[in-house]
């Protein structure tokens, strides 16, 4: 390297051009949440493998390989506890999607008389917190509560059910929950999405002679998909981190029936001697799930 | 005949549904001004028990406090959070090139990790820092999140480059142009991110329960997780205290629904 080359190059960094000068700029805007979700979320997420790696009790820890992971495969409760992430998964999303679905084709028709009413109050579950919710359909079908006593008086039953005591009702109590907090919210994405579809269509469908259900599977269902696809994703993701409902309800009961993977999580770090190796190594298998079958999921719709 | 029998229909279900959505807030409302025993016998009309109640629910609980650690946390994590998102926003958008195009990619993947994966190696370095029930611990996890950043960069779209090009010519800085045209121009947008923030962080419950384990700094969610802990529960109390930490996020609701569901539907566009 000649003299004359470096301090061309020294000239050049201390007299910048306009445009590096911008894309200067340009990364020192994206610097502080660069450097935040890096901090916050990436750097966190290694570290919980490499802890996952690791046992004992307290600040104690010792490298065990993978002996976590083995151990992991022997617990009951964390099993039980995926197995009830996934049933809530498989019963609750596909009731949830194609309700929000209907319910944003009828919306979305322009005829429809109080539409914006009906919007708005179908919708008004998303600004109930999670834990709020809970408390209130644990309170509609405690033993005592207002189901009960509606039922009851109907002359439907005689004495109350225990329905946060049997495995499957209360299932059922959380799935309703979860359904009835969650279904506007994937509504809106839907009429979002239908407003980029031309009304002509609609007419064609109709003039051709096209019911309801045909319209609902020809035309919004298929031009829908991209936006059913990225629903479905954040709702696999969100049931898969299941916590304030799991812990609100039910407690996990009866006998960790509804327990959630998040809610076995937090209980074997913060409410016993915590095994931080442990539930590292459980949270990790969390976000394998999420990747794995948010990845999954983004693959099959593309496909079709 | 049949096209009336099917508009009835259409009808019938979309009430049904309305009146789904809204009944366990109207239960919950009417059952903070009733006493526990007119909530247990199935009580559907207001009582006049709210006072009561409120004189209940302050004997056990500092309640005002909880609403004051939540207000606090939920403005501070969205002042936070949208500037940062949207100065990082508009640096994607604006100053775009390969580079920086990779690194948002590489940010978005920062969607697929679960706050229960996080919180065990966060807990441990906040607690190492001495940041245990504060309010720094409770906001610095979600002040940037790919999903705001997403927003405000699409959003940035439409924000025109000729404005940009004009005020460079007249002297206007970089940093200048952000503060002083675009944060006006974009205020739909940040609207819309406000709501989302706010409610997220009035919401949250995982991640304080693990952070904030001292009483002073209890929020109103986990104040009224906490209200069930015990083997007798009064309706009435706990229904008003529902409805206390429900109310402020059902006023954002009203008063902006129209920037919340575009919000929401902002990552479709």
């Amino acid at each position: 390297m000649t003299i004359g080359q470096s301090e061309k190059r020294s000239s050049k960094w201390l007299n910048p051009s306009l445009s590096q000068r911008q894309n200067i700029t340009g990364w020192t805007f994206l610097l502080p949440a660069s450097l935040m979700i890096a901090w916050m979320s990436f750097y966190p997420i290694i570290q919980a493998f490499w802890l996952s790696l690791q046992s004992g009790q307290g600040t104690r820890l010792a490298f065990a390989g993978i002996r976590n992971y083995q151990y992991l495969l022997k617990d009951t409760i964390f099993r039980q506890s995926m197995i009830n992430n996934f049933l809530f998964l498989l019963i609750q999303v596909p009731i949830m999607l194609v309700l929000a679905l209907v319910l944003a084709s009828l919306l979305n028709d322009p005829k429809l008389k109080f539409r914006g009413l009906f919007r708005t109050l179908i919708f008004l579950p998303c600004a109930t917190s999670l834990v709020s919710y809970s408390i209130i359909f644990r309170a509609l079908f405690d033993v005592n509560g207002f189901v009960n006593t509606m039922l009851i008086r109907a002359g439907i039953l005689t004495s109350g059910i225990n329905w946060l005591n049997d495995p499957w009702t209360a299932r059922m109590v959380i799935i309703l929950a979860l359904i009835w907090r969650w279904t506007g919210y994937n509504m809106v994405f839907y009429l979002a999405g239908l407003q980029s579809i031309e009304p002509s269509v609609y007419e064609a469908a109709l003039i051709d002679g096209a019911n309801w259900y045909q319209q609902f599977r020809k035309i919004t269902v298929p031009l829908l998909r991209p936006i059913i696809l990225l629903t479905a994703i954040l709702s696999t993701n969100g049931t898969l981190q299941l916590f304030d409902e799991s812990i609100n309800i039910t407690r996990g009961g009866p006998a960790n029936m509804t327990m959630t993977m998040s809610y076995y999580i937090y209980k074997t770090t913060f409410q016993q001697v915590p095994k931080f190796g442990y539930s590292a190594a459980m949270s990790f298998v969390i976000f394998l799930l999420v990747a794995v079958l948010a990845l999954g999921q983004m693959k099959v719709g593309d496909k079709r | 005949m049949k096209r009336t029998l099917g508009t009835a229909f259409k009808y019938l279900f979309l009430i049904v549904a309305a009146g789904l959505s809204v009944f366990p807030l109207y239960w919950m409302a009417v059952s903070a001004t009733n006493t526990s025993q007119a909530v247990l016998s199935g009580s559907l009309i207001p009582g006049g028990s709210l006072a009561a109640n409120y004189r209940t629910l302050l004997a056990g609980q500092d309640v005002w406090n909880a609403m004051k650690n939540s207000f606090i946390n939920a403005f501070l994590q969205t002042f936070l959070a949208l500037f940062i998102c949207s100065l990082a926003g508009y640096g994607f958008e604006i100053y775009h090139d390969r580079g920086k195009d990779r690194v948002m990619s590489i940010l978005l993947l920062a969607m697929m990790v679960p706050v229960a994966a996080t919180m065990i190696p966060l807990f441990r370095m906040f607690s190492r820092m001495g940041l245990l029930n504060t309010y720094t611990a409770f906001i610095l996890p979600a002040v940037s999140t790919p999903f705001l950043i997403m927003m405000f960069r699409q959003n940035a779209r439409s924000f025109p480059h000729d404005i940009i090009e004009a005020a460079r010519i007249d002297g206007v800085s970089e940093v200048g142009i952000f503060f002083k045209m675009f944060i006006p121009t974009m205020k739909s947008t940040y609207a819309a991110a406000m709501t989302i923030t706010f409610m997220n962080a009035w919401n949250s419950y995982l991640w304080p329960k693990v952070i904030l384990q001292s009483k002073e700094s209890t929020t109103m969610p986990m104040l009224i997780a906490n209200l069930i802990a015990g083997y007798v529960t009064d309706y009435g109390s706990l229904m008003l205290a529902v409805l206390l930490c429900t109310l402020p996020t059902i006023v954002i609701f009203f008063a902006l629904q129209r920037f919340f569901t575009e919000g929401i539907a902002g990552s479709v566009k």
